[in-house]
């Protein structure tokens, strides 16, 4: 959870500055804070757990490619406006429903977090949704773009649905829900807004694997990396 | 704020300092009500494509900071305003009416603040 919020949160964060206009720009960033907040919450959670003196920090800025756990879409590159626009949904809408299943948690921790961070989720679902129906049913061009973002991104959505050793351990355990679990709520969702958007959903679901497991993460998150973690490379234990 | 699109979008107006650039979104303004019991004030404008997307580019723009509880949108187009060459007709004929200030009461103690 934490580095799918820190990936993502970094990725959004590349807009500030950048965005089509000034009051997207402002949204994207807010955004953007909202992930790294729950990052913080993620990770200082998972560095006690672990018991190895990592604090938050110490795991975003000190991991290399394979140590991170993140799905491969929040990874990919923003691309246009509309690509980045279209990751945030696909995210957000498995993202939500989420956090609505960890606020279950059998661990209070986890359940508190889910519940804080599924007020901002709520938020970024919508305002997702809201774009994604604006561009999709908007002009020709803008159409174009959302219908390109969704054929190029789909293959990464199965992953959020597949469920490894660590996944079972956690069902079992009543911490998280079965990945598999969420797949048809999603469904439902994502097809009612790609109806309302105009917008062909791909018909393989054939998903790419390895982000969440680590064993194969796309090219991006290097490069990604050496941007997010230079200072501390640069600096070793710089702090504030 | 100005938007990449092509088509002018309707409600776009000339403004003094020129013609509005024909693809740029309504302007609309915002009112935030900061806490229960207060009305909704001005805070600023923004630009958006309808009503709804005012709204949450303004939950964006102008709550970031814990100030509101409640948004007022309106499309500027939609508001009527006096006009400031009109102010001497409109304003000054209350100016020597100070008897319209309740400044000649008692206020008992127990009332209070007013």
């Amino acid at each position: 959870m934490g580095d799918n919020t820190l990936v993502l949160g970094h990725r959004v964060s590349e807009w500030c500055g950048h965005a089509p206009v000034l009051e997207e720009d402002i949204a994207l960033a807010n955004t953007a804070l909202d992930l790294i907040g729950q990052t913080t919450l993620w990770l200082d959670l998972a560095g006690k757990v672990e018991d190895a003196g990592r604090d938050a920090d110490r795991l975003a800025f000190h991991r290399d490619v394979w140590d991170f756990r993140n799905l491969l879409l929040v990874e990919q590159p923003n691309g246009d406006f509309g690509q980045t626009i279209m990751r945030q949904f696909l995210f957000d809408a498995w993202h939500l429903s989420q956090l609505t299943a960890l606020m279950e948690s059998s661990d209070a921790q986890i359940a508190a977090i889910a519940e804080k961070s599924s007020k901002e989720v709520t938020y970024h679902l919508e305002r997702a949704t809201d774009t994604v129906i604006g561009l999709g049913d908007g002009t020709e061009e803008s159409h174009r773009r959302m219908q390109n973002a969704l054929d190029l991104l789909w293959p990464y959505v199965g992953e959020m649905f597949v469920a490894d050793a660590v996944d079972e351990a956690m069902v079992a355990a009543g911490i998280a829900p079965d990945p598999a679990s969420l797949r048809a709520a999603y469904d439902t969702l994502v097809n009612d807004v790609f109806t309302v958007a105009t917008l062909t959903r791909p018909e393989s679901d054939f998903g790419h694997r390895g982000g969440k497991s680590g064993k194969r993460h796309s090219e991006h998150l290097g490069h990604m990396l050496t941007q997010m973690q230079w200072l501390q490379r640069a600096y070793p234990d710089a702090t504030w | 704020m100005s938007s990449p699109e092509a088509k002018p979008y309707p409600g776009t107006q000339a403004v003094d300092h020129g013609k509005a650039r024909a693809d740029e979104w309504p302007l609309f303004e915002i009112f935030i009500r900061g806490q229960h019991g207060l009305s909704h004030r001005h805070v600023g404008s923004l630009h958006a494509a309808d009503a709804e997307m005012a709204i949450k580019n303004a939950r964006d723009v102008y709550t970031r900071r814990n100030e509101g509880v409640s948004i007022w949108v309106v499309e500027a187009a939609h508001i009527a305003a006096s006009s400031p060459e009109e102010k001497g007709p409109l304003y000054e004929p209350a100016n020597d009416k100070v008897y319209r200030h309740p400044t000649f009461f008692d206020i008992p103690d127990e009332v209070g603040a007013m």
